[in-house]
């Protein structure tokens, strides 16, 4: 839990959870259903939810599209070897470029030596390799090798589930995540 | 799906307001009124156009370990590590990419210890070496899909 969040907020993060965790009722007055389930006022509920949106713990409260009914049947994960120094600059570069749905700085290893991640999704092989290309156009010469890693078959994907609760959890974040 | 349809995917996908009457405010910007959105959303849902509606918290945030793992797996033997995977609570998710290394998954597990030993069980039970990429600093997430 992020150092911000209350022990309160945090016993009322993870009862939201739970109480979310097929979605939120489609109600004209959400916020009082969430209120009688926790057993605080309304205003106190909408009050938490703006704290824990404020410090990012609720990202929002949003619909989720299945991208694929929407058309987005091309999806590459482009992998990058980005010069260290300027990795600060260019992680917040390409992660701002409208097209990119999740950009993350991981590990080189041994026979990997990317370390820059940026998902792209589009509604063709072309739309998404048009995307690459901007990429390596932004990056430039701080990029010494680059891959895009396309995705052909989804083999699983589990909703935002919490799994029983001794073993371990397992959530879509996003995104996906 | 209609315009309106695909107006209120658009603007859900960016949040309902953290305000006392959030659909009434949803409406306001759409011409439309609650009963109708509402109406439209469930019907969204209904037909797997949208998955979910409601918080998307960050998970990490409130706890837990995750990794992006992946293996490169003989094409002889790929059903059945992807089976042997998907039997993983812990597997989130699991993509087939053409590549090397074509098998990649996302691990959601509640500590540290259990990711490590998540990991360690999956190299024991298919034999293979893991690749293990955890994050370790995040630009951006934010999936938007204009319908």
């Amino acid at each position: 839990m992020s150092v911000c969040t209350s022990r309160l907020d945090e016993t009322l993060a993870q009862r939201l959870i739970h109480l979310t965790e097929a979605g939120l009722p489609l109600v004209e007055d959400p916020w009082t259903w969430l209120a009688e389930q926790l057993g605080i006022s309304v205003e106190s509920t909408l009050d938490l939810l703006k704290r824990l949106q404020g410090e990012g713990a609720i990202r929002r409260i949003a619909a989720v599209p299945n991208h694929y009914r929407l058309g987005y049947r091309h999806n590459g994960m482009t992998v990058w070897d980005v010069c260290d120094e300027q990795m600060p600059r260019l992680g917040e570069l390409i992660g701002a470029q409208p097209f990119v749905s999740h950009c993350y700085r991981r590990p080189r290893r041994g026979d990997w030596p990317y370390n820059l991640f940026a998902m792209v999704h589009g509604r063709s092989r072309e739309e998404i390799d048009s995307y690459r290309e901007h990429l390596r156009f932004l990056l430039g010469d701080a990029s010494r090798a680059d891959e895009m890693l396309v995705s052909s078959r989804i083999l699983k994907k589990t909703g935002l589930r919490l799994a029983p609760p001794r073993s371990c959890r397992s959530w879509l974040a996003s995104e996906d995540r | 799906m209609d315009e309106l349809d695909r107006q209120l995917i658009n603007r859900l996908q960016r949040g309902l307001p953290l305000v006392r009457h959030p659909w009434q405010a949803v409406a306001g910007e759409l011409h439309s009124t609650p009963d109708e959105l509402l109406d439209r959303l469930h019907l969204l849902l209904e037909d797997g156009v949208l998955t979910r509606f409601g918080p998307m918290f960050d998970i990490e945030r409130l706890g837990g370990a995750f990794t992006l793992a992946a293996l490169a797996v003989p094409e002889s033997r790929f059903e059945q590590v992807a089976a042997q995977l998907n039997d993983l609570p812990q597997v989130a998710h699991n993509y087939r990419r053409e590549h090397h290394w074509n098998m990649w998954f996302v691990l959601a597990c509640a500590t540290g210890e259990d990711l490590d030993q998540t990991l360690s069980h999956i190299h024991t039970i298919t034999g293979l070496e893991v690749l293990n990429l955890p994050k370790e600093q995040t630009y951006h997430v934010g999936l938007y899909f204009p319908a």
